[in-house]
Order: C-alpha cells, then structure tokens, then sequence
C-alpha cells in the first residue's frame, strides 16, 4: 500500500526527475508557455551560452501584454519599445523553432486563455510561464505556475525547473452560489478571507460542491487568482466537464492515445484520507457579489458593504489601509454603491473567456452605459473574440455603447496603450488592483464581467442583482 | 551569478505591507530586452514626481540611503507578478538584501537566482532592525551567509534560515542550468519512461 495522496502529490511524483538529499527536486515539465515581456533575457542567455531549446515541441509562444488592441495594430506597433519586445519574440520563436501564435494569427491572445483553448493545457501536466497567472491552468487538474525569467531560461535549456515541495491546502465551496454571484465572487471571497499570503507555500486544490458546478471558464477564473492569495498554485480535479472541453482540441491526443489519457486522468484525485496541512471551508450560499475597495486583492467586501476605517485593521496594515484609501480617494464609512467609476474594463485572463462576455452581454442587453463612461471589451483570444461575433454577443456591446476590442491583455496591466489616466476610476474584471497597475494613479476596482457591467449601467459600483430580471 | 558572502551595509527601512513588484518596477519599464538598467526606476512611482523630480521623503532619495544595501520590509514583500525585473532592478540600485517576516513565493525564488539574498525572520527581530535601519548611515547591519547570521549596529546577532542548496549557490554564485545540465542523463531516461507511458504530452 502507497500512502494516500493529494492530486498535487500526484502530479508531482509523475513528473519527478530526481530527488537530492537535501528534498531539492529535479521536476520534468510538460509545457511551456512563453510571451514576450518575460522571454528575452532568456533566449538571449540561451544564445550566449550556445544552448538550444531542449524541447521546441513542448514550448508555446504568443505575443500579448505590450500588443495594442485597436485594429491598426496590424500595421506595426507604434510603441518602440513594445514593437522590439514583440519583435525579439518573434525572432526568437522562429530561430528556437518554438510553436508560435503571431499577432496576426486569429488563435493569438492572453498566453493563458490560448493554452487551454488549442488544448497545450492537459490534465496531470505541469505547465510554466514566466507569468504569473499561470495558476490558472490548474483547472485542468494540471500543476501550473508562475515562475521569473531565470528559470524560463533554465526550463528552455533543460525542460525541467528545480523546486522544492509546497504543502497541501484544501480549499473547499460547499452547496450552490447563489444567483448573481460567479467564481469571481468565489476567487475574491477566499483571498478575503486569507489575505495575500495566506496561501504562501501552498498549492490549493479547491473542491466542493459550488466547485464541480462550475463551468471550465469559471474554474479558470478561480484558478488564476491563487497567485492573489500567495498560493504557488491551485488546482482543480478533473471530471467529465474537464474531458469534454479538451475533447477535439487541437492539440489534445486522439483515438487510441486518448483513451489512454482519459484512463490515467480519471485517477487524477486526491485519494479520500490524504493528508492536507491546511483546510478552508466556505459555504457558498454565505458569498455575496464582491468588489475591492483597496489596492490589494486581500482589500475585498460584499457589495452592500462600506469603505473600511484604517483603525479597524492592526499591525503594518493600519498604514497600508491609509495609503490605499488616500490614493483611491475614498473614505471610511463612504458606501460601495456610492463610488462613481470613469471606465469599464471587461477582458484579461481572469475574465476574458466567452463565458464571461455572455454573463456580462447578458446584463447589458437592451442597456446603455451611463453617459460619459468609457467602456470597453477584450476578448481574451482571437478564437473567443470570433465566437462572441457569432452569438451576437459582439452587438450587444457595441449597442450598449462598450468599445469592441482586439484580444490581448490590455487594460490589465498598462504596458500597451490602453490605460487609465491619474485619478481614473475603473470597474475592471481583471485580478490587481496594484497603485498603478492600469495606469500611474489609476484606481481600480475589482469584481466579475456580470458586476463590470452593472457599474457600466449605473455609473458607479452596482450589485448586480438589482439588475438581474427574471427569466423571459 | 555574483557570490553572495558576506555584506556590510546600511539598510534602508521600508515598514509598509505588502510591497508588491508593481511598486519596485512598474510595468512601463519591463519593456527592456536586457537585465541591467533599471536602477534608477526602482520603485519608481514612490520615488518620483509625474514630473519626474525625486520625492524628498521617500527613504531611498534621502541622503542617508542613496548608497543603501540592504532592505528591511514590511510583511510579504514582493507579492504579484513573476516579474524578474523586480530583483534585478534592486540589484542595479545596489540592493544585495531584502530582510522582512515574508516574501511572496516567486519572488524570493528569483532573488536567488540574481545573487540576492532574501532573508526571513521573526517580527520581534524585523522590529530592532527596522529601528536600526531609522539611523541611517551610523548604522551598518552585517550579514554572513556562511554562518547564517544577521547582526545589528549594536551588536546583536539574530540566526537565519536557509535552504543548504540555495545557500551553497549563493556562496558560489553558481549557475543553475549547468549544475541541472550534470543531470542531463536522468533528463533523457524520464523522457523515454515518459514517450511510453504518456505518449500524448
Ligand atoms: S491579462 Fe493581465 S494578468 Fe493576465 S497575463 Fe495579461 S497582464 Fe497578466
């Protein structure tokens, strides 16, 4: 008999390399997803060394935070820096002959959302980046994580990356969310509730029952916020929603390979009596709509809720509070349904998906936003940018007055030209709420595509459910 | 890979909470295909006007710090993105140590790999510090990688933790891809295992 195990254990012990003495490991990796703000100083050490890329195959690249999304775009990035970035990318993907989804290709977009939609992503991979978000793959049941540029250069020369063993947190959703709230609410509420670095050296599985009930989209959307919590990773166990969204992907097997896939990742779980060092348990009936107030992730409340005083927090963050309510210029006591925005954004990895732009199209339908708002729509991919053309969901937006974008990371993160300006108050799907993140004195505030487009509606922060009529 | 020793330093105190790799490195300058250069943007936004002049309270345009070492921080310093840029711009600035309670994940992981050394310690020790790093240039803070060892102006010595392979790495200043590329024969017999047994990946 072989200890009980947790999925991550699992994971792990199929990809082990070797083991040192002291617990470092050696760990082979699957995929390897590339962009272009990350990559560079990696090939260039690559190249200065006289390495190669050990396994081309096995690593996937795709332009996406410096790309603009306004169609001019295709006649040449304007922005020097961000035209070499994207440049150096893609010389480097020809010369490494490493897969490569150019800005003009329609499968381009967030590197996140391309992975799984051409099926790079399986269950029981282990998938790097030199980004972040990379959590978000573990909604395959894949091992999936963020790592610095360094080790992208360690994982092109040798495939594998050194890593030490996390510890096992157990993070469970029991009973159904109730309407109006979605696995943003689901996401936010846990980093509430942990704060950043409750899940420092952890990799968290989430499960329970609000869980299976999600869409694939919407266990991306937990996923790639672990990071916010601190986790190293989370992870969702696979299940017949997880075969049927990778079934006829591109570059998921087929015929006998796939059932000899599906016969291995149907033992992707973690065994009943597995050991976790940590357990979170939430009813999902107790998660309400969410947005932040601050300029951290952990800064969350339900919407009917107040701007929090500093006093009421302790330790270093009393001063954190402060600066954070100084620089988004609210007050304590002020209510959330009171703070007017200045900009919509609806798109990035957290949100991006066409599950998200039919639950924000859904709200808008027959709407217009509130006069003078800027408003805007990123489809994650190309390929969901099409389909959302086709469901009419594209006109939908446009009628309400949102601007239809070209898929990148765009307004997430201000390395491209779309930008808040300083004092700009945005209601934004994306996953920071960082000083600065979407533009120098930028506020943002966090919530889901549904909430994005209530506040797009009313002008300022909205529960949704205010909205939501009843079904025709 | 610069060896990481020892270092004798002033340390500039940074108390706040939470210091995310946003506000070390904004992303307007990881548009750079190269790792050096960034010095003069680290923490940019904290440190300069919209006009581009230094804010005078902010510690490291103070006097005392403009030549600062070491780092001691508030609770989870580094958090949010996998940004290398963040290490490499304190490394430009001249920054070898980041001391405070925690670190986000990836971060401390990057530091590593830059010759930085980032060391964990208990509040109580993290507060005597911060309050000898308020003195400014009078007060050098020592650190020996080798015997794990943090010491005040005043001589106090706190012990540090640290993993005997990143140590040995740093001591040596190592490089990771040629001591993995020693390991390339178990690299290649996983590979054929694996081209059997999981033919799809
Ligand atoms: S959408 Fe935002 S969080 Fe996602 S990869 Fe792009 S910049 Fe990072």
């Amino acid at each position: 008999m072989t200890a009980p195990k947790t999925l991550y254990d699992k994971i792990w012990d199929a990809h082990l390399v070797h083991e040192a003495d002291d617990g470092t490991c050696l760990l082979y990796i699957d995929r390897h997803l590339v962009h272009e703000v990350t990559s560079p100083q990696a090939f260039e050490g690559l190249r200065m060394a006289g390495r190669k890329v050990r396994a081309p195959d096995k690593t996937i690249a795709v332009p996406d935070h410096n790309v603009p999304t306004t169609p001019d775009r295709l006649q040449g990035i304007k922005n020097p820096e961000s035209r070499i970035q994207v440049e150096a990318l893609d010389r480097n993907a020809r010369e490494f002959g490493v897969h490569y989804y150019p800005v003009d290709d329609v499968r381009q977009g967030i590197v996140h959302i391309v992975g799984p939609e051409q099926g790079w992503t399986l269950p029981g991979m282990t998938v790097v980046c030199g980004d972040s978000h990379t959590a978000t793959h573990g909604a395959f049941g894949a091992l999936a994580h963020g790592i610095g540029t360094s080790e992208v250069e360690h994982v092109l020369a040798t495939q594998t990356l050194i890593q030490k063993k996390s510890k096992n947190m157990k993070v469970e959703i029991t009973g159904s969310l109730p309407p109006g709230v979605t696995a943003k609410d689901i996401t936010l509420s846990v980093i509430g509730r942990t704060g950043t670095a409750g899940g420092t050296g952890y990799v968290i599985e989430y499960c329970g029952q609000a869980i299976r009930e999600l869409s694939m989209e919407g266990r991306m959307t937990v996923c790639n916020m672990a990071i916010e919590g601190g986790a190293r990773a989370g992870l969702i166990a696979p299940d017949e929603k997880t075969f049927d969204y990778v079934k006829g992907r591109p570059h998921a097997p087929k015929a006998a390979q796939w059932e000899a896939a599906l016969a291995w990742w149907k033992t992707l779980k973690s065994d009943d009596d597995a050991h976790w060092d940590k357990i979170i348990t939430i009813a999902a009936e107790d998660i309400a709509p969410v947005v932040t107030w601050g300029t951290s992730p952990e800064d969350v409340l339900p919407i009917s809720g107040a701007v929090p005083a500093p006093e009421s927090f302790s330790g270093g963050k009393v001063e954190a509070v402060r600066r954070a309510l100084d620089y988004m210029g609210l007050t304590p006591g002020q209510k959330l349904t009171e703070i007017e925005i200045d900009t919509v954004f609806i798109g990035s990895c957290t949100n991006g998906r066409i599950e998200d732009l039919r639950a924000a199209a859904a709200i808008l339908k027959g709407h217009k936003i509130r006069d003078g708002l800027r408003a805007m729509v990123v489809p994650g991919s190309g390929l969901v940018r099409a389909q959302a053309e086709e469901e009419g969901l594209a006109q939908i937006f446009i009628d309400a007055g949102f601007e239809w974008r070209l898929a990148g990371c765009s307004m997430c993160l201000a390395m491209n030209p779309d930008q808040l300006s300083p004092g700009e108050r945005c209601a934004a799907t994306s996953n920071r709420n960082f000083e600065g993140r979407q533009g120098r004195g930028g506020r943002t505030h966090l919530m889901s595509p549904a909430m994005a487009a209530a506040a797009a509606i009313t002008g300022r922060l909205t529960d949704v459910r205010e909205l939501m009529r009843e079904p025709a | 890979m610069e060896k990481f020793t020892t270092l004798s330093g002033v340390a500039a105190p940074m108390p706040l909470v939470n210091i995310d790799t946003d506000m070390i490195i904004p992303k307007q300058f990881l548009k750079t295909i190269q790792r050096t250069g960034l010095g003069k943007n680290l923490f940019d936004e904290m440190r300069y006007g919209a006009d581009g002049t230094e804010i005078p309270e902010f510690v490291l345009n103070q006097p005392a710090y403009r030549k600062a070492e070491i780092l001691i921080a508030g609770d989870n310093f580094g958090c949010g993105s996998s940004r290398e840029h963040a290490p490499w711009a304190l490394l430009d600035f001249g920054i070898r140590c980041v001391i405070s309670t925690s670190f986000a994940d990836i971060f401390y992981n990057n530091c590593f790999k830059n010759g930085i050394l980032p060391i964990t310690l208990p509040r109580e020790q993290i507060d005597i510090l911060m309050e000898d790093a308020r003195k400014g240039e009078n007060a050098r803070i020592e650190i020996d990688l080798e015997s794990q060892t943090v010491t005040s102006a005043d001589g106090q010595s706190f012990h540090f933790e640290i993993d005997p392979f990143r140590k040995h790495c740093l001591l040596n200043g190592l490089d990771d891809i040629a001591l993995t590329l020693e390991k390339v024969s178990a690299i290649d017999a996983f590979e054929s295992r694996e081209a059997q047994s999981r033919p799809w990946v």
